[in-house]
């Protein structure tokens, strides 16, 4: 074999698999050879031996802190919007509600013989049904987050950041959701379901869009905020509403009771603001 | 405590969520991504430009032009790859400009007297300093760094992709915009070059392993 050329051996040493066992023989009987590549060896031996400075360890900090205020804000188009996981899960839960009322309403509520016009008026409950369970359910774990961010106790005197990133991300779920049924409520003409999750997806948004850590101040405005909207009062009353939607044909009047209550969580209400 | 907050959110979401509540309007979950690939992208950018100074620009570039961009990844391989190939980019186009400012502020001083070009390789042999002024490892590397000075910004890329990040000859050529074959040229030619600027050392090394003294 012919002495190999320098190509040929730097690509031996980057472990080039052409011609591999020939070159191998050939630098095992030729010394002259081997020094070449025990020269190109040596290069790459040197070359380690470079220093990187560490740039610390706060370094993709301080990349974050120069180009942040450089990135424009990033709209996404409404499919994208739509496709986003969280959304999809919120659409998934609608879907599932809605396929299993739909099979109810086929199957359990078929009634034998029906004259015309009932089975319309009948597909029209259901469809309300479902509306009412969903948005049930959903109210329902707005007013328990609206009451743990009501009831918590940040101590304002120790001046102590307060980490409120858990409720941002129940904050963010419900966001999804709530803007799902608010479109929804909006599409059926109930305006006091559309006004009130409108009012209520503003307080999601204001505990969403803060930062993780907020001072007991912002946390405290954060709050009254939310108060004085009276959103929580607000969706008690909503839930209530639709618990009675829910109930079956039989009319029953409102209890003196049930409103009593109303007017005493409003008047409680009224006093924390 | 909101550091200690950031790292833990950069610890558990993955590149494609980062990616995708980015591209979802959340400007923020591109933190994410930075704080995790900064330092790997400085690494290659501080050897392709030889000073802090300039790879600090280069990693900020490379994410600017990543955020920029974002739409156009869409799951290819994964983000620190995606970025590292933009910073790489970046930093060809940096020292290419970098070297027309050196050379205008140079000019008269390096034309030859017969007006002929000169050779690259000659260049970097006549600079080449003494094996004993290349005794210590702060010299070493100050000489390995003006070697790679010397190589063109392909050549440097090519090599530092090449030896120091394992890149494959595909990946080189997509950063250069060759063909494979040309990438592999081009780091022949990197080697080449760094070999002759680092023959006096090699040698001293080679001569050193010899008498038993490494």
């Amino acid at each position: 074999m012919e002495h190999p050329k320098e190509e040929e051996l730097i690509a031996f040493h980057d472990g080039d698999r052409s011609g591999r066992e020939k070159l191998s023989a050939h630098l095992e009987s030729c010394a002259e050879c081997r020094a070449a590549l025990e020269k190109i060896e040596a290069v790459f031996a040197a070359m380690d031996a470079m220093p990187v400075p560490d740039p610390g360890e706060n370094y993709g900090q301080r990349v974050w802190a120069a180009i942040s205020p450089r990135l424009p804000e990033k709209h996404a188009s409404w499919w994208e919007s739509f496709f986003a996981p969280r959304r999809l899960v919120a659409v998934g839960a609608f879907a599932t509600i809605a396929i299993a009322a739909f099979l109810a309403g086929r199957y359990w509520h078929h009634p034998p013989s029906v004259p015309n016009g009932t089975e319309v008026v009948d597909t029209a409950k259901v469809r309300e049904r479902i509306l009412v369970v969903a948005v049930g359910d959903h109210l329902s774990k707005s007013e328990m987050f609206l009451v743990e961010l009501s009831n918590a106790e940040p101590n304002s005197a120790s001046g102590k950041l307060v980490n409120i990133s858990a409720q941002q991300h129940r904050a963010e779920d419900l966001l999804e959701e709530n803007r799902l049924y608010r479109q929804t409520a909006l599409k059926e003409g109930d305006q006091v379901m559309a006004s009130t999750l409108d009012e209520l997806e503003r307080v999601l948004l204001d505990v969403a869009n803060s930062p993780e850590q907020v001072t007991p101040a912002r946390f405290e405005s954060i709050r009254q905020r939310m108060e004085s909207r009276g959103i929580l009062f607000k969706v008690r009353v909503i839930q209530q509403g639709l618990r009675d939607r829910a109930k079956p044909a039989k009319p029953q009047p409102a209890p003196k009771a049930q409103q009593q209550n109303i007017s005493k969580t409003n008047h409680q209400e009224g006093n924390r603001a | 405590m909101n550091q200690m907050t950031s790292s833990v959110e950069t610890g558990l979401v993955p590149d494609a969520v980062a990616v995708e509540r980015t591209l979802g309007g959340d400007r923020d979950a591109y933190r994410i991504l930075v704080e995790r690939h900064s330092k790997n992208v400085y690494r290659l950018a501080y050897r392709m430009a030889g000073n802090s100074h300039d790879a600090e620009e280069i990693v900020q570039e490379a994410f600017l032009r990543g955020y920029q961009k974002l739409k156009q990844f869409a799951g290819q391989a994964n983000f620190g790859t995606w970025v590292y190939r933009i910073a790489a980019n970046y930093a060809i186009d940096r020292i290419r400009q970098r070297k027309v400012e050196d050379s205008r502020r140079e000019l008269p001083n390096r034309e030859t007297e017969e007006g002929q070009g000169i050779d690259p390789l000659a260049q970097i042999k006549d600079s080449a300093p003494s094996p004993e002024r290349l005794a210590g490892s702060n010299q070493l590397a100050l000489r390995i760094q003006q070697a790679l000075q010397q190589l063109t910004p392909a050549e440097r890329t090519a090599i530092v992709m090449r030896h120091w990040d394992g890149c494959g000859i595909e990946e080189i050529a997509a950063v250069l915009k060759s063909s494979t074959t040309a990438a592999k040229n081009t780091v022949f030619r990197a080697v080449q070059k760094l070999r002759v600027a680092l023959e006096p050392f090699a040698e001293g090394r080679q001569t050193a392993r010899a008498m038993g003294m490494e």
